[in-house]
């Protein structure tokens, strides 16, 4: 399925070019993060295909809704998604991560239609979504604000001073996902620093929460198209996902929040995804 | 200088419906006014300098301008990376207020001294930097920056000082104020010294020296027009601040002296070493113990001109 633009809007075909094209470019570049990468890559296909309100040909349209990566580590399947969805050319991604580039290891506004926020260092993404969000409220605006977080960010405490400030604002504009793929920097979260009970943590502070799987394309979807849950609470959706989804070797293994797959890796992983090597 | 940072912001407020003010769960006493009469752009976020610094930028990446307010380090040093990062990174159109520069609690201990400020907010790009030095330039600096799209910081003294400036002043971002003129030397002050500086430059006059003094009320971008001609035209320079010596107006006055003017110019910078103050006290009394009292001072300066003065006579010789 495509557009009336020529963009893919398909989820299901997005998400999988999204993951080809990631693994391609950290493959090329040998950045990180691809593991970080793959976890939310469905959850940000359905995101700017179904759910997003946002125009390619207007990315400061003034009513579009805001989407704020705050695991910006995991900017390089966004950058993908971006271009594949029209924001900028295609070819802006030849250069990532390289001498001279514009589109940086993490999330950059600068010159990159389409981001709005920078992002990089963990916990700041919700605190200037709630911003946002008040800014809207305040204003009686229309837009959403939608903002995700890797669950390693969730250890800060910038983090749990926006969860306390947005249900006190009743921002009922403002969806957070969290991608809790249960692996942080130097091991599982459950190793370093537990959030369980994750879920009942947000709603105790005043969110309206679902958990959904966040690879299921469909629950995503129905999820995401009924937001807010509740009228006057901000909305968390826990999803749970796997890091690395996509590629077996690769599935829940700390070692590919690092790793650049090599050749041989390559190969292997484009024939999972469906890809000749 | 609090009053007129208030006053101003009330009469901004007025006149530009994008005029915010966020605190964070300070200001008692102060804030009330602005909180009742524009209750849909304050907001106070808590104790919660991170959240409050990031919910800032999100309303100003939103359209508004964004004031800021918290006392001492707690706006900038609690949340500095969300300073750099959000704040600066993106332009954003944030002002951060803080109140009680210097030793203005100075009974509160060393968590309250607020003495390394303006080195690090200099450090950070796109920052602009102020320190009014007193209420009358407050007033003036708290319009320049709700005018300046993009970061400031406005570093304010306590409340209730004296004004120095009688009558109208011309202030502009980033160019000095000459408060007195003098052929002899030249006073650079920044903040709440300015009165003490004025002091100063009159017992030297009496003394024989004609002193200028300079309100430098912007540390960044700093007036280097009004620095090289001061340096050529009375030969010598004197910082003095409520900060430490290292980073803040001295470390900017003695970056540029030294590529200008190949350490040709008498200088030296009074502040507060790099150190924390063993004792607490009044602002007066820590000043005092930091050598910043007039007294100290002029004594200083006497002496630093002595000392050249006989240098260069035996160079002569």
């Amino acid at each position: 399925m495509r557009s009336n633009n020529g963009h893919e809007c398909n989820p299901e075909i997005l998400a999988k070019r999204v993951r080809l094209k990631t693994l391609r470019l950290i493959h090329r570049v040998r950045s990180s993060h691809i593991g970080s990468a793959f976890s939310m890559t469905d959850l940000l296909a359905v995101l700017y295909t179904k759910i997003l309100r946002v125009d390619p040909n207007r990315p400061d349209w003034a009513e579009r809704d805001r989407f704020i990566l705050s695991k910006g580590h995991a900017c390089a399947p966004l950058y993908v998604v971006l271009a594949e969805r029209g924001f900028f050319p295609g070819e802006w991604l030849n250069d990532f991560y390289q001498n001279g580039a514009r589109l940086a290891g993490h999330a950059t506004h600068v010159g990159i239609p389409g981001v709005d926020v920078s992002t990089g260092s963990l916990g700041h993404g919700l605190p200037i979504a709630c911003g946002m969000a008040l800014a809207g409220k305040r204003d009686g605006k229309a837009h959403r604000v939608f903002t995700m977080l890797s669950d390693g960010e969730c250890d800060e405490g910038s983090t749990w001073e926006a969860v306390l400030f947005a249900p006190h604002h009743q921002l009922d504009n403002l969806i957070t996902i969290v991608d809790y793929n249960k692996i942080q920097s130097l091991g599982t979260v459950k190793e370093v620093l537990g959030l369980e009970p994750f879920a009942a943590k947000w709603r105790a502070f005043g969110w309206a929460v679902r958990e959904i799987d966040g690879h299921d394309l469909e629950q995503i979807e129905q999820v995401l198209s009924n937001v807010p849950f509740e009228a006057g609470k901000p909305t968390c959706v826990v999803a749970h996902t796997v890091k690395g989804k996509g590629v077996s070797f690769m599935e829940n293994k700390l070692l590919w929040h690092y790793r650049a797959p090599d050749r041989a890796e390559m190969a292997k992983a484009l024939a999972e995804l469906g890809v000749e090597g | 200088m609090r009053g007129a940072f208030f006053r101003a912001l009330l009469r901004l407020a007025e006149q530009d419906e994008r005029v915010h003010l966020i605190v964070g769960d300070l200001g008692f006493g102060v804030v009330e006014d602005f909180a009742q009469r524009f209750p849909k752009r304050f907001l106070n976020v808590g104790v919660a300098e991170q959240n409050m610094t990031g919910v800032a930028v999100g309303m100003a990446l939103s359209g508004k301008i964004v004031f800021t307010y918290s006392i001492a380090n707690f706006p900038i040093l609690r949340c500095l990376e969300q300073v750099r990062n959000d704040i600066c990174y993106h332009n954003a159109n944030v002002k951060i207020v803080a109140v009680g520069g210097g030793f203005a609690y100075g009974s509160l201990g060393s968590t309250h001294h607020a003495t390394e400020d303006l080195a690090i907010m200099r450090a950070l790009p796109k920052m602009v930097v102020v320190a009014p030095g007193d209420p009358v330039e407050a007033e003036a600096a708290t319009e320049a920056v709700a005018t300046h799209p993009g970061p400031c910081y406005l570093r304010l003294g306590r409340a209730g000082e004296a004004e120095v400036h009688h009558g109208q002043i011309h202030f502009k971002l980033g160019k000095a104020i000459q408060v007195r003129d003098g052929k002899d030397l030249t006073l650079v002050t920044t903040g709440g010294l300015l009165e003490t500086a004025v002091r100063v430059a009159e017992s030297l006059d009496h003394a024989g020296l004609q002193t200028r003094v300079l309100s430098m009320h912007t540390v960044k971008p700093l007036d280097a027009d009004a620095i090289l001609a001061a340096a050529l035209e009375t030969g010598a320079v004197f910082t003095l601040e409520e900060h430490s010596v290292i980073g803040g107006l001295g470390g900017a006055v003695a970056e540029l002296l030294a590529e200008a003017t190949e350490g040709l110019v008498t200088f030296k910078r009074f502040g507060i070493p790099s150190a924390f103050s063993s004792v607490v006290g009044t602002q007066e009394y820590l000043r005092a113990q930091h050598g910043l009292s007039v007294e100290s001072l002029e004594a200083a300066i006497r002496s630093t001109l002595e000392k050249k003065r006989t240098l260069t006579a035996s160079t002569a010789s």
